[in-house]
């Protein structure tokens, strides 16, 4: 499937905005306009409250923090601060909607996501420059992944929502179980910085589906574009429905995870943080979804490299290349390169070029294949990765630094792709760097192959790359992960189960299964025979 | 690190002690638990002690002295122990933004771990200078 359609060449503008173009949102040089700046297709407000009701308030202790874009390292506007002051409010505000949104027929709830996802898709390239300022991420991935993945996500659920239906059991000629779909109640959402709108939609679309109402809290990096998203939208549905409430973890996210009065948590994020909200989550005994990450095996078996010319390696060296994608910041980020003894430095040169034509810069470019790092922290955490890797022993065959863009972007959040030649057991082949930095090794046969790509903590993605159906079949059914792409990677449609095995979390996003992970099952055991059991 | 001092898995820089003794005055004694994972992963979480309840499949991997009465525990999941038994942490800080529920998260600052491999010395005090079989 191709995605990106544009032919892009390596090298051209950094930094430099001389002038605009008018009326197409974008400077001289194609890069789009920074929001706030005249003739920008996007602006944030300078200040947001929390989204409670269907409206902006104001944070119970009145307080803010201030946003940051990771394209410059500047803040851009300030969101409010919120405590369990705010936390009560909104889940307060949540139940009182409930009690008319649980009584919506699946068609009305339907018809709202469709509308949403129409409201979505007509604001498209808004929302995705949008995302691209919080978050740092190339705009080309907002405009031709995120933001059309999150419509389409909405779409899906208003589709399969229509086609779920309850079931019946004749028990006997007179008994009959019935099984209804009813939803929870409310639900607390806790979503990540790294995909801050499509995570947002992953949980709120089967919820909503559902007919549970939502406390949604961003991550403190990325708090601002869901707000923009909710004030685009807001208006589709009924008061209280969606509410979100931004502050620090320890302030807004604990409250909200431990609150009595939720139905459920849903988590992206980390294993201690996962750990904590099932602690919680076993004092209300209440279900969690926890997404908690990996470190995924991507595995090239020797036949990649029968044809070195041909459109199939073409895609695998693509495949490598891949960990650059979202700056690596993605969970399932292919971060851990298995390749066959007998292809290894063939392929290993190949993919090193490819790698070599990844084009850094400003995240605004259409033309920016990796751009900002999300945080500072998070610029801190792979430079320290990086100095692991050299010294366990790794050697670095390209990249390794902070790079300076020069000009505005020199205070942003930039590395460049940095690969490493190792062995499995060196911690960057271990732990989630959750950056552009991918770890190399090599195998000498399937089993070896296996051995490796199980070798982990985590399972929650991995990558199979193969000439033969077999092998790719074999190898997909022996990785312990919970979602194998197979001759592709990082793709993400609405209609596959997402999930993890081992410490890569509990329970399925995306797909008719995570509608199931927001409802109740409601059986009406009936009886229409005329007389009695006959015990008493 | 000399002959006569006992080594150490953890320790703490003295900007990341001074952030641990303001947060004590704020929240009451104080923990750290390393985590794995994605997006704030691969970092130190601090918590109030009791907030996060470790158990048998976490390894204590010491304490630092971070200046208060008490020192401060430090801790990570067993299984992740396993991949990280070589190294040695210190806790470091820096600015940042977004760390869990992590208490820093307010301060504009970010706990960060940084590594380096044990020395032979150490290694031979861990009992490690000999990898274990299937380790």
């Amino acid at each position: 499937m191709t995605i990106v359609e544009d032919d892009v060449q390596t090298g051209g503008s950094t930094a430099s905005a001389p002038t605009t173009a008018p009326g197409t949102g974008k400077d001289s040089s194609g890069a789009y306009l920074a929001p706030g700046t005249e003739g920008s297709v996007a602006s944030y407000r300078a200040r947001y409250g929390h989204y409670i009701g269907g409206e902006f308030v104001e944070p119970a202790k009145g307080l803010y923090f201030e946003n940051i874009t990771p394209v410059t390292g500047k803040p851009f506007c300030e969101v409010g601060r919120g405590t369990s002051e705010d936390i009560d409010r909104a889940v307060d505000t949540a139940w009182k909607a409930f009690e008319g949104w649980k009584r919506t027929s699946p068609t009305e709830r339907s018809n709202i996501l469709h509308r949403i996802a129409d409201r979505l898709e007509a604001n498209l390239e808004l929302i995705a420059v949008a995302e691209s300022w919080e978050n740092g991420k190339p705009v080309r991935e907002t405009l031709a992944a995120d933001i059309p993945l999150m419509v389409d996500h909405f779409r899906y659920f208003a589709g399969v929502l229509r086609a779920q239906e309850g079931s019946l059991s004749q028990l006997d000629g007179d008994t009959v179980a019935y099984h209804f779909h009813e939803p929870l109640g409310v639900v607390g959402q806790i979503i990540p910085w790294n995909f801050p709108l499509l995570m947002a939609t992953w949980k709120l679309a089967p919820a909503l589906a559902a007919g549970n109402c939502v406390v949604l809290k961003p991550a403190e990096q990325t708090p601002a574009s869901i707000l923009l998203v909710m004030e685009l939208i807001g208006d589709l549905l009924p008061a209280g429905v969606v509410n979100v409430v931004n502050g620090f973890g320890i302030e807004a996210g604990a409250p909200l995870a431990q609150h009595p009065r939720i139905r459920k948590v849903a988590f992206t994020g980390e294993t201690t943080t996962g750990r904590l909200i099932m602690q919680y989550a076993s004092q209300n005994l209440i279900p969690v979804t926890l997404e908690l990450g990996g470190k995924s095996p991507n595995v090239f078996f020797e036949d990649v490299a029968r044809d070195t010319g041909d459109s199939y390696y073409d895609k695998a060296l693509e495949g490598f290349a891949l960990f650059a994608l979202n700056n690596g910041e993605v969970c399932t980020c292919p971060s851990r390169a298995l390749i066959q003894g007998s292809i290894y430095d063939r392929l290993l040169g190949d993919g090193l070029e490819r790698v070599g034509r990844i084009k850094q810069g400003n995240p605004l470019d259409p033309t920016t294949m990796i751009g900002a790092q999300a945080s500072n922290d998070q610029l801190e955490k792979i430079l320290s990765y990086i100095d692991i890797g050299k010294e366990g022993g790794a050697k670095l065959l390209t990249g390794g630094e902070r790079v300076d863009l020069g000009g505005e972007l020199s205070g942003g959040y930039y590395v460049a792709p940095t690969v490493f030649e190792g062995t499995n057991d060196m911690r960057i082949f271990q732990e989630e760097i959750f950056g552009p930095v991918l770890s190399v090794t090599r195998f000498s046969d399937f089993d070896d192959a296996i051995s490796i790509a199980n070798d982990t903590l985590y399972g929650l993605g991995a990558g199979v790359w193969s000439r033969s159906g077999d092998i790719a079949y074999r190898a997909g059914r022996a990785i312990e992960a919970g979602r194998v792409w197979t001759n592709t990677y990082h793709q993400y449609p609405a209609h596959a189960a997402f999930g993890g095995y081992k410490q890569s979390g509990i329970g399925r996003e995306n797909h008719l299964k995570m509608l199931e992970h927001y409802q109740q099952t409601k059986n009406l055991l009936v009886s229409y025979a005329d007389g009695p059991m006959g015990f008493f | 690190m000399g002959a006569s001092a006992t080594p150490e898995r953890v320790a703490i820089t003295d900007a990341a002690a001074g952030m641990v003794r303001q947060l004590t005055a704020q929240h009451g004694p104080l923990m750290f638990h390393q985590s794995g994972g994605c997006c704030d992963g691969s970092s130190p979480m601090c918590f109030p002690v009791g907030m996060f309840i470790t158990g048998a499949g976490d390894v204590r991997l010491g304490t630092v002295d971070a200046g208060l009465d008490d020192p401060v525990e430090v801790f990570m999941s067993a299984a992740q122990f396993e991949y990280w038994k070589f190294t040695h942490l210190t806790i470091d800080i820096v600015p940042g933004r977004g760390a869990g529920f992590s208490v820093e998260g307010p301060t504009g600052m970010r706990f960060l771990i940084r590594s380096r491999m044990l020395t032979d010395d150490e290694l031979e005090h861990f009992g490690l200078l000999v990898p274990p079989a299937g380790g």
